[in-house]
């Protein structure tokens, strides 16, 4: 269960979440959706441990680990995953190197023994034909000369690696055809069970067809000014922003 | 706000104590009396058991070497070096005939050190390295201060008529080939510090691959300082017959110490027709602590002679160790269609210093250079990159690329590149290109929301920026580079 209570947090000074609750629990999937500028983005960061995004009240627990008080990669290690908006190329790191780090350090982390190259590859490979990625992606460096899409599709290949317990996906669905969009959604559906909750942020409906939510929260002004089901989605789509916020006012 | 300023406490966190390399071999030593003069050298000349027209030679450097100053255009910084306070000659009492007599003091250093120098242990494929990597047999030269303590793999290579040994035995076996080619690529006088090591050099390897031979394993040299108050000055030279191939290595280790010692080497490499040599450095000198204190002045002369037609010279190096590099491996590209590469990886931490590049010198028709050079710096260290393309009238239709990247972490310290470019050539190429970037906060976050700590995250990033050099070492010795660059960065460097 992932529990956020009046939480708040600036960057640069300024505020930009003005008190957030948010409850997800284990096998759930909850939309956080919101016009550019409420917060959304700031939320992820501030959930992952990212610099510079100063948490300045309230909480944030998963699974009872105080979130707020742990370095990133301890993040990491209990369970957490962001799949970022924007990913970060690394010139001159192969992405299979990347992606065997990474894989390891969890392990290592979750007590699992370390994959050796050849175990990696097996599964590495495995995971790409089910994302249909093609296979030279793991030797490019990481993110370097990606398209957009492939960009996202590699995000959710980490996804699928990692098997984190809590993913958060900051806009993944930005900047993706419908081929691409449907592709990393079968790849988020394919993680959901009992043991995986996801906080899914995204600016249009358009990704909630793919991946239903459980529950959809609308974060305006860094505040969570509604909260619904799946059909808050389509009633947003159709109404606008404008209107919810002016409800709610 | 920024990362890099955690990222620079993490790297300074684990400093002192883990160059692992520091420890001390307790052995029975023979001293030259401190000093240097006349005598000294005749004293070194007459243990080698040299002829006259070595030390004779070796009498004319010293003078010219009197009347020279320290080259002081370099961005480095020093106090003053008395020369008259260090030993020059400084070796292990008992004299092996034998890989089997070898003390078993010196055998076990080079174990600790992961260099065997026990043939069957490669040639049974036991052979590991510290980490547990299974290697391919190496045959080595293990110099330990001043003088060559063994040399393996010596009768396999003899079939092939491949020489390989200590230069001293090459002075007394091979006296003519030392002759024809000592001091024609780097003259006696060539610098401050090339005319003190040609006045003072105890030891160091000796290769000839005769014609149409390709050298059939890596060789290599291990250079290990452990006396006090020592320099080391050794010798390499190199020369590949037309159509002969060799790739060669050197690593390099000293104890910790408080003192900073001299390490002033020249190394020749001579290429006649068709004949490549690849010669790949890896250096860890002891760099200092993590205040500056100690380590290794490492001044060092390094050129390579592409005589022939089509002949290549390749230089790799990764610096990760000494208090102070000042070092330009470089290529005379005499020959038509000669080629010369430098891959350079420089890292400096703490209060490390580096001035280190290439010189390219085209004077035959069609020759080609290409130089790609990673500069990184963390603590408060310098990075110099220096580096000279020459293009004659006659290297018509020469080129040449160079890449210097630096790549700063923290901000106390400095990255630099100097390029010297002279063309006199209409027909010739040259491109320059240089970047300078830091660790990017954005990079380390993505890292670490992976799951790497700090420290995974900035060696996997470094590695990344140093992959194109990386590539370029022989594989056996590649994984183990990585690893140094990784322990440079967390602060083992000092």
């Amino acid at each position: 269960m992932l529990k956020i209570e009046g939480l708040t947090a600036t960057v640069d000074g300024k505020p930009i979440l003005k008190g957030i609750d948010l409850e997800i629990p284990s096998g759930e999937v909850h939309a956080v959706m919101g016009p550019n500028g409420s917060g959304k983005s700031t939320l992820a960061y501030v959930l992952a441990g990212r610099e510079g995004y100063e948490v300045t009240g309230g909480s944030a627990t998963w699974d009872g680990h105080d979130l707020l008080s742990m370095e990133p990669e301890e993040r990491a290690a209990a369970g957490l995953f962001l799949a970022f908006q924007y990913p970060v190329e690394l010139p001159g790191v192969g992405n299979a190197t990347f992606l065997r780090t990474a894989l390891n350090a969890i392990r290592r982390a979750r007590g699992e023994p370390e994959l050796d190259a050849m175990q990696f590859l097996k599964l590495a490979r495995q995971r790409m034909r089910e994302l249909s990625m093609p296979e030279d992606m793991l030797k490019r460096s990481v993110n370097v000369g990606f398209s957009g899409g492939e960009k996202k599709r590699n995000e959710i290949l980490q996804l699928a690696l990692l098997r984190p317990k809590l993913a958060v996906l900051d806009e993944t669905d930005s900047g993706l055809d419908i081929d691409a969009l449907r592709i990393v959604a079968d790849g988020v559906n394919a993680m959901r069970g009992p043991d995986f909750a996801a906080l899914v942020i995204t600016h249009y409906q358009r990704l909630l067809d793919y991946i239903v939510p459980d529950r959809v929260h609308v974060l305006m002004n860094g505040r969570i000014v509604r909260s619904g089901g799946p059909e808050l989605a389509k009633e947003l789509e159709s109404e606008g922003y404008a209107a919810i916020q002016a409800r709610a006012a | 706000m920024s990362v890099t300023t955690e990222t620079l406490q993490t790297v300074q966190s684990v400093t002192e104590g883990t160059y692992k390399w520091g420890f001390e071999t307790d052995i029975e030593m023979e001293f030259a009396p401190k000093g240097l003069n006349d005598d000294i050298i005749r004293f070194i000349s007459a243990r080698k058991g040299e002829p006259e027209w070595l030390l004779e030679w070796r009498l004319r450097a010293f003078k010219a070497w009197q009347a020279m100053s320290e080259p002081r255009w370099a961005a480095v910084k020093y106090p003053p070096i008395d020369y008259q306070d260090a030993y020059y000659y400084a070796a292990p009492k008992q004299r092996p005939k034998s890989l089997d007599e070898v003390d078993p003091e010196l055998l076990r250093t080079y174990e600790k050190l992961g260099i065997p120098l026990k043939e069957q242990e490669w040639l049974a494929g036991v052979t590991t390295s510290p980490d547990g990597t299974e290697r391919a047999p190496v045959a080595v030269d293990a110099v330990f201060d001043s003088v060559s303590v063994a040399t393996t793999f010596k009768e396999r290579l003899e079939k092939e008529g491949i020489i390989f040994c200590s230069i001293s035995e090459a002075v007394r076996e091979h006296p003519e080939l030392v002759r024809k080619y000592l001091g024609t690529v780097v003259p006696p006088a060539d610098n401050f510090y090339a005319a003190l090591n040609s006045a003072v050099f105890t030891d160091g390897s000796f290769v000839y691959i005769p014609k149409g031979v390709r050298c059939p394993m890596e060789l290599s040299t291990y250079f290990r300082i452990n006396a006090k108050g020592t320099g080391q000055f050794e010798r390499t030279l190199i020369i590949a017959d037309a159509g002969s191939y060799v790739s060669y290595l050197e690593g390099c280790t000293a104890p910790m110490r408080d003192e900073n010692q001299l390490h002033a080497a020249v190394v020749e490499l001579i290429a006649h027709d068709d004949a490549t040599i690849k010669y790949s450095t890896v250096q860890n000198w002891y760099p200092g602590d993590a205040e500056g204190k100690g380590g290794i002045y490492n001044f060092v002369t390094k050129r390579g002679a592409c005589r022939g037609a089509r002949s290549k010279i390749s230089w790799t190096q990764v610096e990760t160790g000494s208090a102070i590099t000042w070092k330009y491996p470089s290529c005379i590209l005499q020959g038509p269609d000669s080629v010369g590469e430098f891959y350079s990886v420089a890292i400096t931490n703490n209060f490390q210093q580096a001035d280190t590049g290439t010189k390219m010198i085209h004077l035959g028709p069609r020759t080609k250079s290409t130089i790609i050079s990673k500069g990184i710096s963390a603590g408060r260290a310098q990075n110099t990159y220096r580096g000279l393309v020459r293009i004659s009238p006659r290297a018509v239709g020469a080129r040449n690329f160079t890449q210097c990247d630096s790549l700063l972490i923290g901000d106390r310290c400095g990255a630099h590149t100097v390029p010297y470019i002279e063309n006199r050539c209409m027909s010739a190429k040259v491109e320059h290109e240089a970047t300078t970037s830091r660790i990017a906060e954005d990079q380390l976050f993505y890292c670490r929301q992976r799951g790497l700590s700090e420290e995974d995250a900035v060696g996997l990033i470094v590695n990344g920026f140093c992959r194109e050099v990386l590539k370029e070492l022989p594989m056996e010795f590649a994984v183990e580079a990585q690893k140094l660059l990784q322990i440079s960065l967390e602060g083992s460097v000092g």
